[in-house]
């Protein structure tokens, strides 16, 4: 029994963090589908096309090469570094040890490049560690990222660079074991980087080097777990949903702005002659729909994917011309915002048994204030720096027109303009019958 | 101007049993606004020339709706989407062009939508097509040499994917075209777009269209050229802002050719 222990408490440690990860997640699909529902079965050639280019492919990523190029480097070596996690699995269930070395020189080949991505990842972090705190990049000091956003940007690096660092020291402490002909430790893979690092165990008994090899192993795969698990809290959530957002993405013109359904029925109606005005409305009429967006429910479901799936890298608002003039509007925010508006309503889910209970609350005013809504220039400067196609100036639409539609609040120069567009059939105060005079003046 | 402009109207052409080869949609600005009044009888002095067919709308043209939509105002969008649908296809028309990007957005995009299909072309793609279809060609070099930079409108790049119809013209004035450091896809917007146009922007440390106008000023350009009537005011709101009026000229890219051609 006692020398099953070690596979048990493995077996276990991956059932609660497998358990508690899959909880979030269903929290997650939960607050997700809080939003109105919305029809994305079209075109699903160009949505899988969009998904392998820009979530696969990074393209949107080395529009900055810098940033692009390193990050490339982690990501990467986030997914091949996932075959050794599954290795890690089957030899802590098993109790085996580098179950996959059977393979040979390709096993070789892939630890080598473990390595060497794991120090890539490294050099990387490092580097954006000092863009973040030491060079203060314009885009990562605006006023949204003081508090939590700086701490879990900051976090995120200091957990990658940690578990590189376990998984290069207990590859060293194998690489020595396997020198020194340890029972178990049979010889299996290729160390290109760990072998630099052995050298500091020199002398070690095989005990103490079992100890320090099992320490970074047990440190490294429970890291890993953690770090799944700190997803769910994290902007570091994009690493999973980049690739059904940017499947879900827009695929129409950028400048498409969607028509409301539920105007075209009444306009129709206003612009139809043979139309009673004063015609009661069908018994069966459904209840007026709400136009526009005050609080997360109003949005829809993609909008809310999309702001799980904020990364926070301000290219949005470092793209934003409102932004780059001093306006407080930033696209980030609006998407950080409804992150949090939108787990606020899901706690107050949970805390009142799935019934929400009013807290006098919402997106608009609470969060995102009306200067901000009204300095966008629907420029689609934001939509297009995304790189995991993010539309934060849908949110923003569908904001003004709560505050136009529902709200009459709109500026008063807005009003005029409108007042002109209904009277005139132009924004500005000229009579429509004007309309051709240009072609007789000189 | 030499010659009166011939602007033939459609209800003109439609009683004489003739439809012509495309509809010219003027806008709110190539209608009213004394700048953009300029813009569009260059552009009907290059139709003049190049035989083109054509006829405007006129008084029973209507704002497309779509400083209303962008302010959030859906119920007059669609009101005026519809009425102007219903008089376009009851001209039965089939092609539209047009000198302002935010029309031309919004007849090509959300128009179909409300049951307005139409084939709209922004007047840059129009002239380059008749360029290469022989139907206007460009001697003489009044503008050989000239620096020029080219301004993207949001709403015709970004928004629609048209960047090089407006570069290769300017090529075709054998001006050396100068990129300003937010060009193409990453440009930056002149600040009117959103309804912006119409309402006094949000405190700052500056406006958009001086910043785009320092842009534009870093490339040491002669002539900042544009595609669109409200990009226009902003750039030469900017330029004079800057006291810069004599040196560089705000023009649209209609107009550098009919200038060029010495309309
Ligand atoms: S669309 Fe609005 S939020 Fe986005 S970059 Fe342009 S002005 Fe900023
Ligand atoms: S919306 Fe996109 S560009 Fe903006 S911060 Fe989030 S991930 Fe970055």
């Amino acid at each position: 029994m006692m020398e099953y222990l070690p596979n048990i408490i493995f077996a276990f440690v991956l059932v609660v963090g497998i358990g508690y990860f899959a909880r979030n997640m269903n929290r997650l699909r939960r607050n997700i589908k809080l939003g109105k529902d919305v029809d994305v079965s079209d075109n699903t050639g160009a949505r899988w096309k969009n998904m392998a280019r820009i979530a696969l492919g990074q393209t949107k990523m080395v529009v900055r090469p810098i940033a692009g190029i390193l990050h490339v480097i982690v990501y990467v070596g986030f997914i091949v570094i996932n075959i050794e996690v599954l290795e890690i699995i089957i030899d802590g269930l098993l109790g085996t040890h580098r179950i996959f070395g059977s393979l040979g020189v390709l096993y070789d080949v892939l630890i080598a490049s473990f390595e060497v991505l794991a120090l890539l990842v490294i050099i990387s972090v490092s580097a954006f560690w000092v863009r973040r705190n030491i060079i203060r990049l314009k885009r990562f000091i605006k006023p949204e990222m003081k508090g939590w956003p700086k701490q879990d940007g900051n976090m995120i690096l200091y957990i990658e660079l940690v578990l590189m660092i376990l998984f290069l020291t207990m590859n060293a402490a194998d690489y020595q074991l396997q020198q020194l002909d340890a029972a178990h430790y049979t010889k299996a893979g290729a160390f290109p980087i760990s072998q630099i690092i052995a050298p500091i165990f020199e002398g070690l008994s095989i005990s103490s080097l079992i100890v320090v090899e099992r320490i970074a192993w047990w440190l490294h795969i429970v890291g890993i777990l953690f770090f799944l698990n700190y997803l769910y809290y994290s902007k570091h959530l994009h690493i999973l949903l980049a690739f059904p957002n940017t499947y879900y993405g827009k695929v129409k013109p950028q400048g498409q702005f969607k028509n409301l359904d539920a105007v075209t029925e009444e306009v129709k109606l206003m612009l139809d002659p043979s139309a009673d005005p004063f015609a009661a409305p069908a018994e069966d009429a459904a209840e007026p729909e709400k136009f526009g967006a005050s609080d997360v429910t109003d949005l829809n479901w993609v909008q809310l994917l999309n702001a799980y799936t904020c990364t926070e890298c301000g290219r949005c608002t470092d793209e934003c011309p409102a932004n780059q003039t001093g306006k407080k509007l930033s696209p980030r925010k609006i998407m950080m915002d409804t992150r949090d508006r939108l787990e606020e309503v899901g706690k107050n889910l949970e805390a009142n048994k799935g019934k929400f209970v009013d807290d006098n609350n919402q997106l608009l005013d609470n969060y995102i204030t009306r200067e901000e809504l009204w300095a966008c220039t629907t420029c689609n400067a934001c939509v297009q720096a995304c790189p995991v196609s993010i539309d934060p100036l849908s949110i923003i639409m569908d904001m003004r027109q709560y505050l136009v539609m529902e709200q009459s609040a709109a500026p008063t120069d807005l009003n005029n303009m409108m007042g002109n567009v209904e009277n005139n059939g132009a924004p500005w105060p000229f009579n429509q019958m004007d309309r051709l005079n240009w072609a007789n003046e000189k | 101007m030499a010659e009166e402009l011939k602007v033939p109207t459609m209800a003109e052409l439609f009683a004489a049993g003739k439809s012509p080869e495309v509809l010219f949609w003027v806008g709110c600005a190539g209608s009213f606004d004394d700048r953009a009044k300029k813009i569009t009888k260059a552009f009907v002095q290059l139709l003049t020339k190049a035989n083109v067919s054509f006829a405007v709308l006129g008084t029973e043209e209507s704002c497309t709706g779509d400083p209303a939509k962008r302010a959030g105002n859906e119920f007059l969008f669609q009101m005026q989407a519809m009425t102007n649908i219903e008089v376009m296809n009851a001209y039965e028309i089939k092609k539209i062009v047009t000198a302002c990007p935010h029309c031309f957005n919004t007849i090509k995009n959300e128009y179909p939508g409300l049951g307005g299909k139409f084939e709209v072309v922004h007047h840059t793609q129009f002239l380059k097509q008749l360029f290469e279809e022989g139907r206007i060609s460009l001697e003489g070099g009044k503008f050989k040499g000239k620096r020029i930079t080219y301004h993207d409108p949001c709403y015709l790049g970004r928004a629609n994917n048209i960047f090089e119809a407006p570069r290769e013209l300017i090529r075709k004035l054998d001006a050396e075209l100068v990129e300003m450091k937010s060009c193409k896809q990453r440009g930056l917007c002149c600040g009117a777009g959103g309804a912006q146009m119409f309402k006094e922007p949000e405190e700052g440390v500056k406006d958009v269209n001086i910043e785009r106008t320092e842009q534009a000023m870093e490339v040491e350009p002669e002539i900042i050229a544009a595609a669109c009537p409200f990009c226009n005011t902003m750039m030469t709101d900017g330029v004079k802002n800057k006291e810069k009026e004599d040196s560089v000229a705000v023009m649209d890219i209609a107009e550098l050719i009919a200038s060029a051609e010495n309309l």
